[in-house]
């Protein structure tokens, strides 16, 4: 089994502990305290921070000294036999997402266009933007990143599947891996990394692929001229250097990112997971400043990356006014491929 | 042609009567597994006169018939068990009266589920009633006549305690009318004050009477329907969970299943939680108020709620297809359920017997119970899919459905729609005085025994 690469001593000298005081579900004190907290954690010993974490990835990016707090986290919670959702909601993921041999895979070459085990991002992935990859589709359990399941400190899942899930990559006999969810890449990078797991293809970030697309089809572009509020996912946080492609491809296609409070690293997390682990008074708290945020910006649509966040706040910002739609479904709308309307 | 058919024809005309042996052939059935009888004639009248005379003309020849909404019961309650006349009553199917601030509707005997709700969202959209999750073609006088149950039934109880009338053609062939109906123009009250007459023929499968018009109360429609879904795995919590949640006393429907397919809700126990609301305000309180009444569970980890954003759109769904798809996993679209009526603490016994069911006679299930009447008691269905291609499976799930009403009986629970031989299983073990009161009813009613015979046989 895999073990996590975990550098005790770099945290035990961290000047900051912005891994926990920058938390946004979590209040300290101050230095003493956060810093306190994380070395009790580092060393298996009880944390009020195993209690009190809404896995909200964060920390992996306030973390500027390449350690993996987040990840010790949910190691530690599992090994002491937590559960941060309710026991049947953690096994009903695990289920769910088990590998049965019911996978689709189109004509893959050198690239795989990973639609992980997202039905929504076949859909996504296609028209004029992916017309050269979207025939060399894979879908379904054996290609999902399980990252999910740090949400649910079960990391022996992560552990156990993510080799498999490369290894079924690996016998497609592609070179490039395109990942049209933001998790599949923060995985493959970050978790992998973290735990020594080789990867043995290029994983592409789908917004480094479509920045390139878009700039091939620029004449087609119409510029939107519209303001957008983005919601970044949590799974962005393992990845926070490809943060700035939002704003390029955004940019590319005339849709400005008014200033909110809560954008970028101050970004809040979509609610949907913290309602399963930490229970609807916080999620629902959480969406409100979120949605208020997004509406006080001036923003007329709500950018998605994460499916899962689109699901689980677009009811929510459309009640309120604002129109939900994918990164890519925007791209789409200003080549003239979707309607305006349709968003 | 037969003298028979002639005076058929005579009645309805020409194309309401047919003995056509592929007409007989799909009258001979039902989706379930019981074995299929033929019929010698079907008959579609249009009007209540009609009617009485074909019952007339059955008394006349000492002939059965078998009152038939959609077929759809599932247990061979509309199977012709010896043979005549099957009275296919889809033909009357107008709805007669809507009355807004009574909030009853009157249709007539053969009115399907699906007409009724298009006809209230069309004219009456501050209006429902109370539909049950089978097809939109089924009857609603047939599923009052059963006990059915419908998506306000939590709230109300059964559908049967929500009809305010009934127009009964009675076996002998008079016509006569049940409750207010039977005092004045008013369809507002099946009996009280009165002696309550429905009790004649609610229940009975068509045995004392044909229905050919039948009030039911019509509740509010809120302008918001919502659903929660909480999970858990402890089977033994499920009625404690039910007992809060009906404390609430404001919610629409509560359904609790298991199914070990598709992998994602194997081991786990569902609560389908449905409220509604006139606006986004009272939505959220009542989400608050449900998410409140269980937080035990989730403290304790024992349960929570899941997303159900991507099934919202399902699970809202009035009536519900999932079941469709259900009887379709083992290929072959065969579906049956045994459903005794029960008490809610019940819940961990019934849910053992599936599992037990299932495993020993190697089919596949899928269970759910429907809460009555604020938590009184509920409807625990032991369903099984099979594939109508493969007798031997079919064998299989007739012999689980058996042993789950001996089950049930043995529990002190009521077998709901039963078929003719658990209607014989449960009369066996029904208190002797009770059953001498059904005797007597049935023999009154009934004299010639021509009304749907081989169900209910008390006599």
């Amino acid at each position: 089994m895999y073990a996590l690469k975990f550098k005790e001593k770099v945290c035990a000298t961290c000047p900051s502990a912005d891994c926990l005081l920058k938390c946004q579900y979590m209040s300290f004190s101050g230095h003493k305290e956060a810093h306190g907290e994380m070395m009790k954690v580092v060393r298996g010993k009880d944390s009020r921070v195993l209690n009190e974490c809404a896995t909200c990835y964060a920390c992996e990016e306030y973390c500027k000294r390449g350690n993996h707090p987040f990840y010790l986290i949910c190691e530690r919670r599992e090994e002491k036999g937590m559960f941060t959702a309710a026991r049947p909601i953690t096994n009903q993921w695990i289920n769910m997402t088990k590998m049965q041999g019911k996978y689709m895979v189109g004509a893959v070459k050198d690239k795989v266009l990973s639609c992980c085990y997202i039905p929504d991002l076949g859909v996504l992935g296609s028209g004029e933007i992916f017309k050269d990859v979207a025939s060399a589709a894979a879908f379904g359990a054996e290609f999902m990143c399980p990252a999910v399941h740090t949400h649910f400190a079960r990391m022996s899942v992560v552990k156990e599947r993510l080799p498999v899930v490369i290894e079924n990559f690996k016998k497609l006999g592609a070179k490039e891996v395109i990942c049209l969810h933001d998790e599949c890449y923060g995985t493959f990078t970050s978790i992998a990394s973290a735990y020594g797991i080789d990867v043995p293809f290029k994983p592409v970030y789908y917004m480094d692929f479509l920045l390139e697309r878009m700039k091939q089809l620029k004449d087609k572009i119409k510029p939107l001229n519209i303001k957008a509020a983005y919601q970044r996912p949590c799974s962005n946080r393992l990845i926070p250097d490809k943060l700035p492609m939002v704003k390029k491809i955004l940019n590319l296609i005339g849709v400005k990112l008014p200033k909110r409070i809560y954008q970028d690293e101050n970004c809040l997390c979509c609610g949907e997971i913290i309602r399963s682990v930490s229970g609807y008074k916080l999620a629902d708290d959480v969406q409100k400043r979120n949605i208020d945020d997004m509406l006080e910006s001036g923003a007329e649509y709500c950018v998605f990356n994460c499916p899962a966040c689109q699901s689980s706040l677009s009811e929510k910002v459309a009640k309120k006014g604002l129109k939900p739609i994918h990164i890519i479904d925007l791209c789409k709308m200003a080549i003239g491929e979707k309607e305006r309307e349709v968003a | 042609m037969s003298e028979i058919l002639k005076s058929l024809i005579d009645i309805v005309g020409e194309r309401g009567v047919s003995n056509a042996p592929e007409e007989l052939w799909f009258y001979s059935r039902d989706p379930g597994v019981l074995t299929p009888h033929l019929p010698d004639y079907v008959v579609a009248p249009k009007t209540t006169e009609e009617v009485q005379k074909i019952v007339l003309l059955a008394n006349r020849e000492k002939i059965p018939i078998v009152p038939m909404g959609n077929g759809m019961s599932l247990t061979g309650l509309v199977i012709p068990l010896k043979g005549g006349i099957v009275m296919d009553m889809k033909r009357m199917n107008k709805i007669l009266e809507v009355n807004q601030m009574a909030r009853y509707a009157v249709v007539e005997g053969g009115t399907s589920q699906g007409v009724l709700k298009a006809y209230l969202q069309d004219h009456y959209p501050q209006l429902r009633h109370s539909i049950p999750d089978a097809p939109p073609t089924t009857t609603i006088a047939a599923n009052m006549a059963l006990h059915g149950q419908g998506r306000l039934t939590q709230q109300y109880g059964f559908n049967s305690d929500m009809v305010t009338g009934m127009e009964i053609v009675l076996p002998t062939g008079d016509i006569c009318k049940i409750g207010s109906p039977s005092l004045g123009p008013y369809w507002f009250s099946k009996g009280p004050t009165l002696p309550d007459l429905s009790g004649l023929f609610l229940g009975w499968l068509g045995t004392t009477g044909i229905i050919t018009k039948i009030g039911l109360r019509l509740y509010p429609n809120k302008k918001i329907r919502d659903v929660e879904l909480f999970v858990t795995d402890r089977v033994d919590l499920i009625p404690d969970m039910l007992y809060k949640l009906t404390h609430l006393e404001m919610l629409e429907d509560i359904n609790v299943w298991f199914q070990p397919k598709p992998l994602m809700f194997l081991g786990n126990f569902h609560i389908t939680i449905y409220f509604t609301g006139d606006d986004e305000e009272e939505i959220a309180f009542k989400r608050k108020l449900i998410w409140d009444a269980l937080q035990e569970y989730m403290d304790s980890k024992n349960g929570g709620f899941m997303s159900v954003q991507y099934m919202k759109g399902m699970l809202l769904e009035m009536p519900q297809r999932a079941i469709a798809d259900f009887a379709d996993v083992p290929k072959g679209g065969g579906f049956e359920y045994s459903g005794p009526i029960t008490i809610i603490e019940h819940f961990p016994q019934y849910a053992a017997k599936v599992v037990e069911l299932a495993k020993k006679y190697d089919v596949l299930y899928a269970s759910s119970a429907r809460l009555i009447s604020g938590g009184h008691c509920m409807m625990f269905s032991i369903s099984f899919a099979f594939n109508r291609n493969d007798p031997a499976m079919m064998t299989r799930v007739k012999h689980a459905l058996d042993e789950a009403t001996a089950f049930a009986l043995e529990m002190g629970g009521i077998p709901w729609k039963p078929n003719f031989m658990e209607q014989k299983m449960t009369m066996k073990k029904m208190e002797p005085n009770a059953l001498k009161i059904l005797q007597m009813i049935k023999k009154n009613l009934d004299p010639q025994g021509i009304m749907n015979p081989g169900n209910w046989e008390v006599n």
